[in-house]
């Protein structure tokens, strides 16, 4: 059936099948791969991209699900200009890179994506907040360490440069995660823990 | 893993994917956000002729008060519930549990009522809607009936749900100042319980000690007859027949029952 969506602000209109996943549309029908397929069960988050800019698994949506919205690869976070990828890295890729947030990469583009989603969320996360905010995403590498590193500089430099989280639409739904309540919720976490 | 070919249609409102439902027949299933019939679909444990996608219908989503009772759009994403500021105030639990499910990309797609018509006896909704003692708003071609969550879960991924109808919303009792506990015990981060306890006031709640949530009625009954939590919990297993699998054998799953919900009953807040 014809789909029609946005990715990385480009409009596209492609013949799907209904089944198809759209981590395999944006990977063999837009040639876009830094999406990967990891576990392909909705755990460990190497296919995160964003729809209408809140962090998903791309593996459990199908693209017919998408018709009509906005989805955006880590491809889209550095683009010259319309449709044309080599721009300035997005200062989320930015950090993994000064803070090294990454060893064999694969996981890479999803905890970037994921990344990306959840500061839209919550613009200055403490390390817990980062730590859990990634728990979508498995780095089998790391260790975690330079990631949630890289993710609290990356904060802290948007913060700096406010209004250059750029690419990230604001999600509307889910923006007021972080403030309020927190301290509460902190204490439930660990009673459950 | 791809799903089997099925064929895919977008319900316009709920009445209309009520007409899809009666014209495409049982092979036909509903999509919300499609992660708990997505994952299934991809290991062909399920294999519909036809998806119904109802995860857009704004009659579906949103999350309103409604004289003692918050009602919340059956395909409102558990990210919605977790950070209501109406379902904090009101209904901590549910956007406490709503907050547990899955991970943050998960909990960006998945939905309430698709969880809830989901059943699994493991899953933190089903658990939470019990204690709450909350409801569901069912649409069928008679018309809309309400459905006790005590009514509600009949079997193992089982509900009341007949075919032909639509989980449309769920109702939640306001309870702003009750105190409440909640416990989850997991092997892995963002996992389902192998056991879980919800407890508000009296009223205790168990995941995954059956074929359904189960109330936990001997304990409560222990607590109205004035028996302190520790003591109440001690019966928080009797009654119940729990499955084993390679987490927990039956004894270990009630020494679980046992110690969560006396936990859930200490930390009531």
């Amino acid at each position: 059936m014809q789909v029609e969506l946005f990715v990385n602000g480009q409009r596209r209109s492609d013949d799907v099948e209904p089944r198809l996943l759209l981590v395999h549309y944006l990977r063999e029908v837009c040639g876009l791969r830094a999406a990967n397929v990891g576990c392909d069960t909705t755990s460990c988050g190497a296919c995160t991209v964003l729809l209408n800019g809140t962090s998903v698994k791309s593996c459990t949506v199908l693209t017919v699900q998408a018709a009509g919205q906005q989805v955006t690869t880590a491809e889209g976070l550095a683009m010259k200009g319309e449709g044309e990828a080599g721009g300035e890295l997005h200062p989320v890729q930015a950090a993994f890179r000064q803070e090294h947030g990454l060893q064999c990469g694969f996981c890479t583009p999803g905890m970037v994506m994921a990344a990306v989603g959840l500061l839209s969320e919550n613009p200055h996360p403490t390390e817990d907040e980062v730590r859990e905010g990634l728990e979508g995403n498995f780095c089998r590498c790391t260790g975690y360490h330079n990631i949630v590193r890289a993710v609290l500089a990356a904060a802290a430099g948007l913060a700096g440069t406010a209004g250059a989280a750029g690419t990230a639409e604001a999600p509307g739904t889910a923006g007021a995660a972080g403030t309020a309540g927190t301290a509460a919720d902190g204490e439930r976490a660990e009673v459950g823990a | 893993m791809i799903p089997a070919p099925f064929d895919y249609v977008a319900a316009q409102s709920p009445a209309h994917a009520l007409e899809l439902l009666d014209s495409l027949g049982e092979d036909a299933k509903l999509l919300a956000g499609g992660h708990s019939l997505l994952p299934m679909m991809k290991l062909r444990l399920a294999a519909p002729s036809v998806l119904i996608d109802i995860g857009r219908l704004a009659e579906l989503t949103g999350i309103r008060a409604e004289g003692d009772e918050l009602v919340i759009g059956a395909a409102t994403p558990h990210a919605t519930v977790a950070t209501s500021d109406l379902i904090r105030a009101d209904a901590p639990l549910l956007a406490h549990s709503a907050g547990l499910v899955g991970d943050p990309q998960i909990r960006h797609r998945g939905t309430i009522g698709g969880s809830l018509a989901h059943a699994d006896p493991a899953a933190d909704l089903p658990m939470a809607l019990l204690a709450l003692d909350g409801s569901v708003d069912v649409l069928g071609q008679a018309g809309t009936r309400n459905v006790a969550a005590e009514d509600f879960f009949t079997g193992f991924f089982e509900t009341s749900l007949e075919p032909g109808e639509l989980l449309t919303a769920v109702r939640v009792p306001r309870r702003p100042g009750a105190a409440w506990g909640y416990q989850k015990f997991v092997r892995r981060a963002n996992d389902w319980a192998i056991v879980g306890a919800a407890a508000i006031d009296g009223r205790i709640a168990l995941a995954n000690m059956g074929p359904t949530p189960l109330r936990a009625r001997a304990a409560e009954q222990a607590l109205a007859d004035g028996a302190g939590p520790a003591e109440a919990a001690e019966l928080a297993a009797e009654g119940t027949e729990p499955g084993e699998d390679v987490h927990a054998d039956r004894d270990y799953r009630r020494h679980l029952a046992r110690v969560l919900a006396r936990r859930a009953l200490e930390h009531r807040t």
